[in-house]
């Protein structure tokens, strides 16, 4: 028979995001709070991030991710928290009933009062970007390269291409140059960088790794293992010019070519999605659509900091928490944030004014190409400007931030929506 | 040196169902493939229709053992245990002129012996696929048609053969045949020498080379004709049929079909490539697939594609038997008329998973018929039952199952639901499975949206476990496709 067993708030995922929650929520005077992972320890992805480059800005110190990982799982565990690892969420209902499966306590329900999914990313695969040519073993994606090497200890190949230039890729080329392998080109298909400018003077430049803008990968060569890739320079639009073909003798291709907010769980349970970040939409309280469940992290889109992941996984569990003890109403008035070309999107999509009296609100956003000089954001309230932030320039791969102060609460309040613009500076 | 009755060439789904209609004979049977497992070649990339029998001209034995073929599939799938369902089929006249060949093709089903063809009217087929294109001016419905678990099929057939005594040796390949007074006495291998008294060739693409191997008709050839194939995200298009477009030269044409596990797939292409080891997907193919999956479903999009995959048909150049009939491209079965000993089944292409029961019929008839000495067994068990499979359990049984064995409770594939326990039986099956892809077969594990992003990891850890060898030696489909190189330095030196 399937027992229920109860709890006050049900966080999905121990990564960063999922740990600050639980920890807001407790300290915010929640009684029981479980964090359930499919993963044996808890950190997510932080656990195979064994370089330095996390917090900086919550604790001013250069850490590596299992560090960084390591000061919220202390923090859970002298928090009571309880922690259910090596355990898949099968399903969630609108009605807060978690089903979850593992060797120990085999297929459960769980029953929550408030929900707070904080399940990650995912990478994007070989067959979503369909790269012709035969199927060999040796295409794995970055992630599945940096959990083989730095977590397992295993070597997946001796001759690398990576194919995109997003940052786990751009990483693994350093880890993998370490490692003794031949990283033989990075290969981005857009005219700019994919990731942080950092990680590209950093582990490629540094390396002597060469990046290839403008050009991709037109097919997979070898019958048992990769022998080669085929590699194109491609157009304005990019379409592949095949009189540029050459062809680069390989044993592995990596794929960095992006991550995808793992929302199946999400979208199962009814919650309305925005279809640009492949995330919940959500309001600064990082509600959703159903009103008790809450989202934090990548799942609600790719964020390129840890610190900006825990710092709003913190906000999701404080207002997971006030759902609980009744003080919350859900009908609350919202206005929407717009954002104009070449802003891309912006979270949270809607905002409270009434939050603004406890705590400013930071937007955060992407833009859809790079401004390589000054610009300048603008947030306007109906029609006028109320405060701006200047940028030297805006990249794609580098989120653009701003903050509402609490000052601006009389205006917020007054006004029905909230706009933001990106204009050179002159 | 070993000694057996028969040998079996190719473990596709010809080989393996010929092994499992032999194993009810008193008979020392052994199977060899080149490959590592069973159903690696054509017999899992194709369509996994088993077609109703409209399609092949009449008089033909394509058309002959496709009819028949047909027939067994319940009994069959009842048997073996594995998925098929006689959903039916549909072949769709987009605009009045194509409306003609509807006619055309019925009445050649009916020649063929094809119980319950029907018209439908335009009214009618909308009513059943609503998103067909609004120019669709009616339908052949073909209510024997069905669809199979194509993996399914050839493993549970060789499971149960195995069952029955049946030898199945893997990495291993055919090179001659031991003759001795033009009888068959053996056939020498990469890994040496094996008697026997029969030789059964079910080589799939290598049937001719087996075949001109002991002499016989050099003048037939086999040309891979390629087919590729996408399979859709069911959370972005799902087609609960099986979708033609009228036959046209180049074959049957671009399809849509739902498979048993739920994905649609579109699919195949058909295009001669040069190499019978070329199942690369190439972008004119995937081309041509976005172009013609228009004229039965205006709007699909290969965006939707969560894997791509192709086969190689195995398009043979046979005249037809049948002299009345002026066809060269039917099935070759037929005992060797040079030596004796010898079973040649080639240019076994479509519709030859839906015939292949009637094949394996047949090639027990020929055995009989020369002479062989053929007695039947007299506890000989038909039944194989398929593995739990965590997917389809309620949470009662699924918790009924990890309380015998606790793996059976850790998840492996978050897409597929597939777990840890599912994956050690299989490593431990009738006919194990020692790579990814066999594992993949058998389990569907890493075949959803993330294609093994999650589940790779834990796959290989759990070969290198069960197998107990080292994780360089784990591989995705043999021997030269090995996932790992070596330890990191921190392993080797034991710092890590
Ligand atoms: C390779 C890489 C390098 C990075 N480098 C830096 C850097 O140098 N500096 C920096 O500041 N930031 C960096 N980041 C960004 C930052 O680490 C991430 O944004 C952050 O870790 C995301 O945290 P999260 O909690 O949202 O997700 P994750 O850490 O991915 O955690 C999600 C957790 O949910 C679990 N889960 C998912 N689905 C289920 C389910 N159904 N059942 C149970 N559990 C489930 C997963 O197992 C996982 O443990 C990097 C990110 C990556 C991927
Ligand atoms: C694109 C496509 C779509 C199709 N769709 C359908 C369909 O919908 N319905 C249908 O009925 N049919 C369909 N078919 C046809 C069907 O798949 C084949 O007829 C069937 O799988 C053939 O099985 P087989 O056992 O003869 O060949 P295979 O599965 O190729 O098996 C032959 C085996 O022999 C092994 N072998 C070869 N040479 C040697 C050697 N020297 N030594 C040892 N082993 C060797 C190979 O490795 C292979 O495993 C389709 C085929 C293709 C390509």
């Amino acid at each position: 028979m399937l027992t229920v067993h109860a709890y006050d708030v049900i966080v999905i995922g121990s990564g960063p995001a999922g740990l600050a929650a639980a920890v807001s929520a407790k300290k915010n005077g929640v009684n029981s709070v479980l964090v359930i992972d499919r993963d044996v320890e808890p950190g997510g992805i932080l656990l195979q991030c064994v370089h330095s480059g996390f917090g900086l800005e919550t604790f001013g110190e250069d850490l590596p991710g299992p560090s960084y990982a390591q000061r919220y799982i202390l923090e859970a565990e002298s928090q009571k928290i309880n922690l259910l690892m090596d355990t898949m969420v099968l399903d969630i209902t609108s009605d807060f009933v978690v089903t979850v499966s593992n060797e120990t306590i085999g297929v459960q329900r769980l029953q929550a009062k408030a929900i707070v999914l904080a399940m990650g990313c995912r990478e994007r695969s070989r067959a979503q970007i369909r790269i012709p040519g035969t199927r060999p073993a040796g295409v794995y994606t970055a992630g599945t390269a940096q959990r083989w090497v730095n977590v397992e200890g295993l070597m997946p190949g001796k001759n690398f291409v990576i194919l995109g230039s997003g940052d786990i890729g751009m990483i693994m080329a350093r880890r993998l140059s370490l490692e003794g392998a031949r990283v033989n080109r990075v290969v981005e298909i857009m005219p700019y960088l994919n990731g942080l400018s950092r990680n590209y003077v950093q582990c490629l430049q540094d390396y002597d790794i060469p990046l290839f803008l403008n050009h991709t990968i037109n097919k997979i060569l070898g019958k048992k293992r990769v022998e080669a890739v085929e590699v194109v320079r491609v157009d304005q639009n990019r379409k592949v010019q095949p009189e540029t073909a050459e062809i680069i003798p390989c044993d592995t291709l990596l794929l960095s070519v992006g991550l995808i907010p793992e929302n199946e769980l999400t979208r199962k349970i009814g919650v309305s999605m925005d279809p640009i970040t492949g995330g919940a939409i959500v309001d600064n309280c990082f509600e959703t659509s159903i009103p008790g469940i809450f989202v934090a992290g990548n799942v609600v889109h790719v964020y390129d900091l840890v610190d900006y992941v825990s710092q709003d996984g913190t906000t999701a569990g404080k207002y997971a928490a006030s759902f609980i003890q009744c003080n919350w109403n859900s009908n609350r008035r919202k206005i929407p944030v717009i954002v104009e070309e070449p802003l891309r999107y912006v979270v949270p999509q809607k905002i409270c004014p009434d939050t603004l009296r406890e705590s400013a609100i930071r937007l955060l956003m992407r833009v859809s190409y790079p401004m390589e000089y000054p610009v300048q954001v603008s947030l306007f309230t109906d029609q006028k400007e109320i405060l701006n932030k200047t940028y030297p320039y805006v990249r794609p791969g580098e989120m653009v931030s701003i903050q509402i102060p609490k000052s601006a609460y009389d205006l917020i309040m007054a006004s029905q929506e909230v706009r933001l613009k990106v204009l050179r500076k002159e | 040196m070993d000694s057996y009755d028969v040998v079996i060439i190719g473990a596709g789904v010809v080989g393996c169902l010929t092994a499992r209609f032999l194993s009810r004979y008193q008979l020392r049977i052994l199977v060899i493939e080149k490959e590592s497992d069973v159903g690696a070649g054509t017999s899992s990339a194709n369509s996994a229709l088993i077609h109703a029998g409209y399609d092949p001209l009449p008089g033909t034995l394509k058309a002959a053992l496709n009819v028949r073929g047909n027939e067994m599939w319940d009994q069959l799938a009842d048997e073996l245990d594995f998925d098929f369902e006689r959903c039916g089929d549909y072949v769709a006249a987009i605009g009045e002129d194509e409306f003609q060949q509807l006619q055309i093709l019925k009445r050649q089903g009916e020649q063929n012996g094809v119980p319950g063809l029907k018209i439908l009217s335009v009214d009618e087929i909308r009513k059943r696929i609503p998103n067909i294109n609004p120019e669709v001016s009616g339908a052949l419905f073909a209510p024997t048609a069905g669809i199979c678990d194509t993996f399914a099929v050839t493993i549970a057939a060789a499971e149960n053969a195995q069952m029955n005594g049946v030898m199945f040796r893997f990495d291993t390949c055919f090179e001659s045949f031991l003759v001795e007074k033009h009888r068959i006495v053996g056939i020498r291998t990469d890994r040496g020498d094996i008697r026997c008294q029969w030789v059964i060739n079910a080589a799939g693409l290598y049937a001719d080379e087996v075949m001109h191997q002991a002499g016989s008709h050099p003048e037939f050839m086999i040309h891979p004709r390629r087919g590729e194939y996408c399979v859709f995200d069911p959370a972005c298009f799902q087609i609960d049929t099986v979708l033609f477009p009228v036959p046209s030269e180049k074959g049957k044409g671009v399809l849509f079909f739902k498979t048993t596990h739920g994905n649609t797939i579109v699919g195949p292409t058909s295009e001669f490539v040069d190499c019978k080891e070329d199942k690369a997907v190439s972008v004119t193919g995937l081309r041509y697939l976005e172009e013609q999956m228009q004229r039965l479903i205006p709007g699909a999009d290969l965006r939707w594609t969560i894997a791509s995959f192709s086969g190689l048909r195995a398009s043979g150049n046979a005249i037809c038997t049948n002299s009345d009939v002026d066809y060269s491209g039917d099935f070759l079965i037929e005992s060797d008329k040079t030596v004796k000993g010898l079973i040649h089944c080639a240019g076994i292409e479509s519709p030859g998973l839906s015939a292949s029961p009637a094949i394996a019929e047949r090639i027990c008839l020929l055995l009989e018929q020369s002479g062989f000495e053929m007695i039947e067994k007299p506890y000989w068990n038909p039944r194989r039952k398929r593995r739990p499979c965590f997917r389809h359990l309620t949470n009662e049984e699924r918790n009924e199952l990890i309380a015998q064995d606790p793996r059976y409770g850790r998840i492996v594939c978050r897409c597929e639901m597939v777990t840890e326990g599912e994956i050690a039986a299989e490593i431990h099956a009738p006919i194990p499975a020692r790579t990814y892809d066999a594992i993949k077969r058998r389990t569907w594990c890493g075949t959803g949206r993330c294609q093994g992003g999650f589940d790779m990891i834990r796959v290989v850890e759990i070969l290198t476990r069960e197998l107990n060898l080292s994780s360089e030696k784990i591989s995705k489909n043999g021997p030269g496709s090995e996932f790992i190189f070596s330890e990191t330095k921190n392993q080797r030196s034991g710092q890590c």
